[in-house]
């Protein structure tokens, strides 16, 4: 799901270290949040909403987002096949 | 006078432009200098604009010679025309590459600024170049950059702090007037700490983050870095306010309006003291700086003893919280619609491969940790037992804070420490934000103001948390504590 490529080195070092974060964190345990509500969030606003309007896209901004593409073709963004004769 | 422009503030710079004593590009040109000089020492800088802060301080200097930008009240005046500032590279400002301080983004340029750019920019100040940091944010030493450490102006062998090193190493070095940096966890407070500048983290909501490379969208801020406490308060009247870009933002434009601190209850929360690694230099340092404060004349400060018996459990509630949010947010760097793409066969191994060698390993770790703590049978036991201690430390606050108006506390138990020193322990590093962790988790406004240095000359500061929205009254506060010995 993380979507990371990790050798074995990589694998047991994380491993450690990941296991000393989880064991901290285990201290949440002590406290008593028993009907405690959860924060998701603290600036009280409720309903957030704007005009649900089309903006357009200035031509060279269209063109700057373009120029970032890693691989094009034209003006199109080129991927790797989303689905594999294998799978 | 010209040789030390590039020391100036900004109402300094404003003041002098005004009145035509140097133009933009003379103080353009200083900073420039001073950031050639000493860039390849401290590192502060992973891309430096020459070109377009020279052009654009030309336009400031036509500006200010044709028309009258300097007219009229404050709130209309164009305050910041013409004088250089730098960004945090986890902020996109169009035109100039932003990386973030990670390789997946080395080639990445923004089509357009964060809406806090954009109103500095607005105002004509000239861009000077991208602050190195922490690669997204990701840490308190700025050792987490894939583009190398920066190093403390006041000791290279020392951590200049982070995530925002590089902006407060800039700003304490005179390479820049200001910057604008972004704090989750500390990132601003921490390294102007560190490295002796003002840094202030602001309410949640208060500025917009529209813009900014994401790391906890939950506790995200935009903040300033200056060398006053006056400096700072300019700019939060300008970037502050609501944005339809951000829909965490208030509308509220409050900055100033506190008119006395006379008669205030200062509360001094003892858990900041007593901690465990608490340097005794530093904490004589704060307490010495406490007392100054109490003891000034004009101000009638009462300072009273209180108690956040909460405050220990804000680290680990943030590295429950933030790790997963972060592992979110970073889902769109996959190398498919911009940054450094990994060649391979087949799409998963594009993500899997850019990902590998387009992040450090901090990065990395806060993913996995991130990915655990939100996946299917976890989830409860890790991120909303998080969320719901974490409302069990705002309580704590807006308890004292029937008691108190505002907090003073240290902003890290200790001064900046040696590069490498804590490189291999993961948790000690984490630990490093002790202090400035619980007003990030609660949302409160909090900034670091120099306090003194120890003996061996590194810069201790002092942290002063307000009630939420309420930086007219930190602001206020901060500038006593400014002007106290």
């Amino acid at each position: 799901m993380a979507r990371l490529e990790l050798n074995e080195k990589e694998k047991k070092m994380y491993a450690e270290q990941l296991s000393v974060v989880l064991d901290y964190v285990e201290m949440l345990n002590e406290v008593n949040t028993d009907g405690v509500e959860e924060t998701c969030q603290v600036t009280g606003l409720e309903d957030v909403v704007r005009s649900d309007k089309v903006e357009e896209c200035p031509p060279d901004v269209e063109e700057k987002i373009i120029g970032n593409f890693p691989e094009k073709l034209g003006n199109l963004l080129k991927v790797r096949a989303v689905f594999s004769e294998e799978t | 006078m010209s040789s030390a422009l590039n020391k100036l503030t900004i109402q300094q710079a404003h003041d002098g432009l005004k009145k035509k004593e140097f133009s933009s590009v003379e103080l353009t040109k200083a900073c420039l200098a001073r950031i050639k000089k000493r860039n390849s020492e401290l590192n502060a800088f992973i891309t430096v604009c020459e070109e377009l802060a020279l052009d654009e301080a030309k336009k400031a200097d036509e500006m200010i010679k044709k028309k009258k930008p300097f007219d009229g009240s404050r709130s209309k005046q164009k305050m910041l025309l013409g004088i250089p500032f730098c960004v945090k590279d986890a902020i996109c400002v169009a035109g100039a590459r932003s990386t973030g301080a990670a390789k997946i983004l080395d080639n990445y340029i923004p089509p357009f600024d964060a809406t806090a750019i954009k109103k500095i920019r607005e105002q004509g100040a000239v861009l000077l170049g991208k602050n190195n940091c922490d690669a997204f944010g990701h840490g308190p030493s700025n050792e987490n950059s894939m583009y190398g450490p920066v190093k403390n102006p006041y000791d290279l062998t020392k951590v200049a702090g982070g995530s925002c090193g590089g902006s407060a190493a800039a700003v304490a070095d005179n390479m820049c007037i200001f910057s604008i940096a972004e704090d989750t966890g500390g990132s601003i407070r921490q390294p102007a700490s560190f490295c002796g500048v003002v840094g202030l983290r602001p309410s949640y909501g208060r500025n917009s983050r529209y813009g900014i490379m994401p790391m906890a969208s939950s506790l995200d801020t935009v903040g300033p870095m200056t060398k006053t406490v006056e400096d700072a308060a300019i700019l939060m009247e300008i970037m502050a306010g609501r944005d339809e870009r951000d829909a965490t933002t208030v509308g509220d434009k409050s900055i100033k309006s506190v008119k006395s601190i006379k008669n205030l209850r200062v509360g001094v929360p003892r858990e900041y003291f007593e901690s465990e690694g608490m340097d005794k230099e530093v904490k004589k340092i704060v307490e010495k700086k406490i007392k100054s404060v109490e003891t000034h004349r004009n101000a009638s400060i009462k300072i009273i003893d209180v108690s956040l018996p909460m405050t220990k459990y804000a680290i680990p509630v943030y590295y429950i919280i933030v790790p997963s949010e972060d592992s979110s947010n970073l889902g769109r760097l996959d190398g498919i619609r911009y940054g450094v793409r990994a060649e391979a066969d087949n799409l998963y191994d594009v993500y899997a491969k850019s990902r590998a060698v387009g992040f450090p390993e901090e990065v990395k770790r806060r993913i996995m940790i991130g990915t655990y703590a939100l996946s299917a049978g976890y989830y409860d036991a890790y991120y909303r037992k998080a969320q719901k201690v974490r409302t069990l430390i705002i309580q704590d606050f807006n308890r004292v804070f029937e008691q108190v108006d505002i907090l003073l506390t240290p902003v890290s138990p200790f001064p900046a420490f040696g590069i490498g020193e804590k490189k291999d322990d993961v948790l000690a590093m984490y630990l490093a934000d002790v202090f400035v962790g619980p007003a990030a988790v609660a949302g409160l406004p909090a900034i670091s103001v120099p306090a003194g240095k120890t003996k061996a000359g590194l810069p201790v500061g002092l942290q002063i948390i307000g009630p939420r929205l309420r930086e007219d009254l930190v602001l206020k506060f901060a500038s006593l504590c400014e002007k106290t010995k």
